[in-house]
């Protein structure tokens, strides 16, 4: 049970790079980049989990009780604005595609350039 | 390389990389057994060090604080390019004749969209700025927040009041606000040189511990990168609904 966050990291992380790879559609490709990118999600919560332990939030908690890692948590956070900022330009560089080729087909994406 | 071949190659080599990846995973600690001193130490110092009782905005905003400069960067780049990349094309139509022109391609929105889309958007940027406040007491802060508030604005969107909003002609308006955020964050780092103190160091009084306007810089790091996210978001969805509206356009041709 201990080891079922890291498959579901490799999991998503593979299934995602499929998703890339036989993508026939810009859009769909896109969002399986997001797929890969919350493997990392998992990975980082998993990594600063502990058990029974509570959030980092002591508002109510007192600041001595055991609570998990607050640092993988903010890379969590930073990971997310990225994560949205790629997926803002990449969808913006497929509507230029969409536009100037008729296609949002990577592959005859490909043939069109030639 | 045909698509067969492609499939065949990318088959073996995911093989050989998800059989790398499940080695370096398996190497982990076991799952609940925190081991890294840094989340600890954090952890026990956050609250008498900042008065912050939430430490991942703690994090965020004071201990990384520098990182989260070049992050609030990346998307004020992220967002310079969108707008580069969905800029008006040399043939499409130019300022306000471009209004009245998007005005005409607007479709008819239901009554029922409109009133739920006008009634949330004015609570949801309120709960929006209340994340970005509070984020150093209880979870939220600038980025939370900010995109809470960004989404209220997309339910006036929703609500098919765009054209009434182009013609406030947010664009500009959003763009000074989205530089004073991101410029407003190194500038609050600079008053910690000021004062002859670090960059980004807390210098501002700490104030009560669960008290609002507590934990010094961190509260005003968070309402700035609050107002830039929010800003950052509602020109990405201006941008998008502009270059649907051309597409609609275009199609009708």
């Amino acid at each position: 049970m201990s080891l079922l966050p890291w498959f579901v990291v490799v999991w998503l992380f593979a299934v995602g790079l499929y998703g890339i790879v036989t993508s026939r559609d810009l859009i769909h490709q896109v969002i399986c980049l997001t797929v890969i990118q919350s493997s990392t999600y998992v990975l980082l919560l998993a990594i600063g989990y502990r058990r029974g332990a509570a959030a980092p939030v002591f508002a109510t908690l007192p600041s001595s009780s055991s609570a998990v890692d607050p640092v993988v948590q903010a890379l969590a956070l930073t990971d997310i604005v990225v994560e949205a900022t790629v997926l803002a330009l990449l969808l913006a560089l497929t509507v230029q595609a969409g536009k100037r080729f008729g296609t949002i087909d990577p592959q005859q994406l490909h043939a069109l350039r030639g | 390389m045909n698509a067969g071949q492609r499939q065949w190659f990318f088959g073996c080599s995911l093989a050989a990389f998800v059989g790398l990846l499940l080695w370096g995973v398996l190497g982990l600690p076991p799952l609940g057994h925190y081991r890294g001193p840094y989340g600890d130490a954090i952890n026990q110092a956050v609250v008498a060090q900042r008065h912050a009782t939430d430490a991942i905005a703690a994090v965020n905003f004071d201990y990384r604080g520098v990182d989260t400069i070049v992050e609030e960067f990346i998307l004020f780049a992220s967002v310079a390019g969108c707008t580069l990349l969905l800029r008006q094309q040399r043939d499409e139509e130019a300022g306000m004749a471009r209004t009245r022109a998007l005005e005409g391609r607007m479709g008819q929105t239901s009554a029922a969209v409109t009133a739920l889309g006008l009634t949330l958007a004015v609570p949801v940027a309120l709960l929006g700025w209340y994340v970005v406040t509070h984020g150093q007491l209880t979870p939220g802060g600038g980025f939370q927040g900010g995109t809470i508030m960004a989404s209220g604005a997309v339910f006036l969107y929703l609500a098919g009041e765009y054209v009434t909003l182009r013609r406030l002609n947010p664009p500009p308006l959003l763009e000074v606000l989205e530089a004073l955020g991101a410029g407003g964050y190194i500038l609050i780092g600079f008053a910690g040189m000021a004062t002859g103190a670090a960059f980004l160091q807390n210098v501002l009084p700490l104030g009560r511990v669960g008290q609002v306007n507590s934990a010094g810089t961190i509260w005003v790091i968070s309402m700035s990168v609050g107002m830039e996210v929010a800003a950052a978001f509602v020109l990405l969805a201006t941008e998008f609904m502009e270059q649907a509206l051309d597409l609609r356009q275009r199609r009708r041709i």
